[in-house]
């Protein structure tokens, strides 16, 4: 047994310098020369100022915005610094009063509108950030966005086509809008004279 | 399931299967060392023996082989947990984490050793970037390397004969790490990396939001206990702010480790599912891919070390046909989607603009294929990462994850681990055969004797035991039933699945339940500690018992092991004793739940 002590603590010491500290600071150096956007987490920056991550989503209520996945965050929806989902249970109470509260909120800010809701967009996502939503929660909410900003539709929904990202190399994942990146272009669109 | 999702799980087969060979010939001429890159790596190498006064050839027996790995991981838990406990006071702390409480300090570092990785913890939330690398990155390495030292001691056991020795504890650990685990873990964090995961040491990025957000914040005491009104109800104040706080950190560097190493524990708290984490349908793609990959391979080592690659091919073969029935079970329940937000006027089919299906826990880029896929591999596995949060799947679609970690994780299973206890199943099914036709049972060209069934019997039955008893206390304790979230049936699954979880080392968990308080800290720590090495220590102790024995000569009476019969035979067993333990707790929780949501409403 006590020759065993010596090898035990010696190679644990040494390993851990190995992998915890060589080698992620070797990974950062490689992040700084190949991908220091990505490594420093793919900021947007509008005037020279980060107003987002193209991959953290935001939360928006606007009826000029188009809207995310609801958020489980504590304690405001979409706190990146607490990332989580609900972890309500398929039969809980509390996750069909929230479904349909959101129903009736989108409907409300939609009146008119009686098609079925996209899935996504009523249901929180895993992570609480998810920057995306369906193509069919985004053509879902077109008209909404195009009344309230006072666009042609056509206009809108040009965008939102712009915006969708099909899957990853034709098979990877599904289709999908990037929220912020719409909303920054429907914002752009209209601050231009 | 939809064309799209079995386009995926053929894709994901194909290219894993792809890998098997030649991985599995580059473990087995590793840790033999007749690789080349032991010559590049040899200067290295041979200062760490000289360093820590380790002679290479000089070989172990079981006993010496089990003392050296505990003894290792021994110290493995009090520097994750010194970590911890002082981490305000250590550098690379930006947030000014605090230290952590002791209960869950001691959670955690059996946690990331015992490859468990369960997480009462949120990570941005809780630890400082020298505790992720220093205590958490390298346990994902050597947590990964123990696990897969213990299978080749297995099949060396298999391999020689009249043989005293099992190996060179430490120049196994030292091998696996430098020349497996590292390389990959490097490839694989630059591609992470490629797709966006983050890597870095900066503080917090806050980010002016487009819009203001409302919200009510929770009053605090000054020792940022949340303030309670005469009810009870929390106080708080009405807030706005237009800041968002990204978190930062070394991410991808860990994450690597994390899925290739089947360890699980994410940097933040919504682990895989991230956009820090898992940013793509491909970066996902790869994280599948990583998790089986070194399982996978291990079969075929198994299959060159013993001189005979056809039984190899029949553990997997085995573990493959368990895998697609139970990820294709998974995808199709999530797909059913949930009954009741059909009612309330929502649109759940899959359609070109849509993935449909259950949404809740589930990220839009991943939809219900990857994430159902995901959840199944992640099980069948002993990684516990998630991409869905499982306590939100449909009650058959959570019960797939939950059976998967029952069977004992053997389908593929964790490093090292999914193969010696598939291995151990296997000595029970010709055990089983030979009883039927009246032979004394051998595996191998190794008699399977009283010494080894007894063995077997311990590997078996030590986390069926934790998991119901642990189960069964939870459940009948006010500390236990306080952490329960979800009511009915399913409050009483977040139970079954915490401690299925712990007991088989997964550390996926149904996480509504609240497990960060000293009883679940500790009850779980402790089941963790002797699901992985109650099982490890009877499967060295097998190993010794086997290298000492002859090899017997193949004749017309011996029952081959590398057929279609062997097949049948070994997946009827992890059926049987795997599954026949804990088909009452699942009748109670999952199917009772199942029942309620289709038809009793």
């Amino acid at each position: 047994m006590k020759t065993l002590f010596r090898p035990a603590l010696t190679l644990f010491v040494l390993l851990s310098v190995i992998t915890g500290l060589i080698y992620p600071l070797l990974v950062t150096g490689i992040s700084q020369a190949l991908f220091p956007a990505q490594a420093a987490g793919s900021l947007i920056l509008r005037d020279g100022k980060p107003v987002g991550s193209r991959l953290i989503g935001q939360n928006f209520t606007d009826p000029k915005y188009f809207w995310g996945r609801p958020s489980a965050t504590s304690p405001q929806p979409y706190n990146a610094a607490a990332s989580g989902g609900s972890n309500l249970g398929p039969l809980n109470p509390a996750l069909q009063e929230a479904v349909a509260v959101r129903v009736k909120t989108l409907r409300e800010a939609d009146s008119g509108n009686t098609a079925q809701v996209p899935v996504d967009l009523v249901t929180a996502s895993a992570s609480g950030l998810d920057p995306q939503i369906s193509p069919a929660a985004a053509n879902y909410q077109a008209a909404r966005v195009a009344r309230v900003r006072g666009l042609p539709l056509d206009v809108v929904q040009t965008l939102v086509v712009q915006q969708t990202e099909g899957r990853q190399w034709g098979v990877f994942g599904e289709p999908r809008v990037n929220v912020l990146e719409l909303n920054l272009a429907l914002d752009n669109l209209q601050s231009k004279p | 399931m939809t064309p799209h999702a079995w386009l995926i799980l053929g894709l994901y087969l194909t290219i894993l299967l792809f890998t098997i060979k030649p991985l599995g010939i580059y473990i087995a001429n590793v840790i033999s060392g007749r690789s080349l890159v032991l010559r590049l790596g040899s200067p290295i190498e041979s200062m760490i023996y000289r360093l820590c006064g380790i002679h290479k050839n000089e070989e172990m027996g079981w006993l010496h082989y089990a003392l050296a790995l505990l003894l290792f991981n021994a110290v493995g838990v009090l520097t994750v947990y010194a970590l911890q406990r002082l981490q305000l006071w250590l550098p690379l702390n930006p947030q000014q984490m605090p230290n952590v409480s002791p209960d869950s300090a001691f959670n955690t570092a059996i946690s990331f050793v015992t490859n468990t990785n369960w997480q009462g913890y949120g990570g941005e939330t809780t630890m400082s970037y020298l505790t992720q690398m220093l205590a958490l990155t390298v346990q994902n390495f050597l947590s990964a390397a123990t696990g897969i030292v213990v299978i080749i001691a297995l099949v060396r056991g298999f391999a020689r004969h009249t043989a005293q020795s099992i190996g060179n504890a430490w120049v196994d650990l030292t091998r696996i790490t430098l020349y497996l685990l590292l390389p990959l873990s490097l490839v694989f964090a630059v591609f992470l990396l490629s797709q966006g995961v983050i890597q870095n040491f900066n503080a917090y990025q806050d980010v002016m939001t487009l819009e203001l957000t409302h919200y009510d914040n929770p009053k605090l005491d000054i020792a940022g206990q949340p303030l309670k009104d005469d009810k009870g109800n929390l106080l708080t104040e009405p807030v706005t702010t237009q800041t968002q706080t990204l978190p930062m950190g070394p991410v991808a560097s860990q994450e690597a480790i994390k899925m290739i190493g089947t360890n699980g524990g994410g940097f933040f708290n919504a682990n895989s599912a991230h956009p820090y984490e898992n940013p793509t349908p491909l970066s996902n793609f790869f994280q599948m891919l990583s998790i089986f990959l070194i399982p996978g391979a291990l079969c075929y080592t198994f299959g060159y070390m013993v001189g005979d690659a056809r039984q190899g091919w029949a553990v997997l073969a085995a573990m493959t046909i368990l895998f697609v029935v139970m990820s294709v079970a998974a995808i199709t329940f999530e797909q059913q989607g949930n009954p009741l937000f059909t009612t309330a006027g929502v649109d759940q089919i899959a359609s070109t603009t849509q993935a449909g299906g259950n949404m809740e826990g589930k990220e839009v880029r991943f939809g219900v294929a990857d994430s159902g896929l995901f959840a199944a591999i992640t099980t069948a596995a002993s990684c516990g990462a998630v991409i869905a949060m499982h306590d939100s799947f449909t009650p058959l679609g959570g019960m797939i994850p939950l059976v998967l970690m029952q069977l004992g994780e053997v389908v593929f299973g964790g490093v090292g681990s999914g193969l010696y206890g598939m291995l151990i199943f296997a000595m029970m099914a010709v055990f089983i055969a030979g009883l039927m036709i009246g032979r004394t049972p051998e595996y191998l060209g190794k008699k399977i004797e009283s010494f080894e069934m007894k063995m077997v019997s311990i590997a078996i039955l030590v986390t069926p035991l934790l998991v119901l008893a642990g189960t069964a206390i939870a459940v009948m304790t006010v500390n236990g039933q306080a952490g329960i979230a979800n009511p009915g049936a399913h409050g009483f699954s977040e139970i079954l699945y915490a401690f299925s979880s712990a007991g088989n080392n997964n550390g996926s968990a149904f996480a509504g339940l609240s497990v960060n308080t000293p009883f679940y800290n500790v009850m779980l720590a402790m089941v963790m500690w002797f699901g992985r090495f109650g099982v490890i220590v009877p499967v060295l102790a097998i190993a010794g018992s086997l290298a000492a024995k002859k090899r017997i000569a193949v004749t017309v009476g011996t029952m081959p092991t590398h057929g279609l019969l062997f097949i049948t035979l070994l997946i009827g067993t992890v059926l049987l004793v795997g599954l026949l333990n804990y088909v009452p707790a699942l009748a109670l929780g999952p199917m009772v739940e199942h029942f309620m949501l289709w038809i009793g409403r």
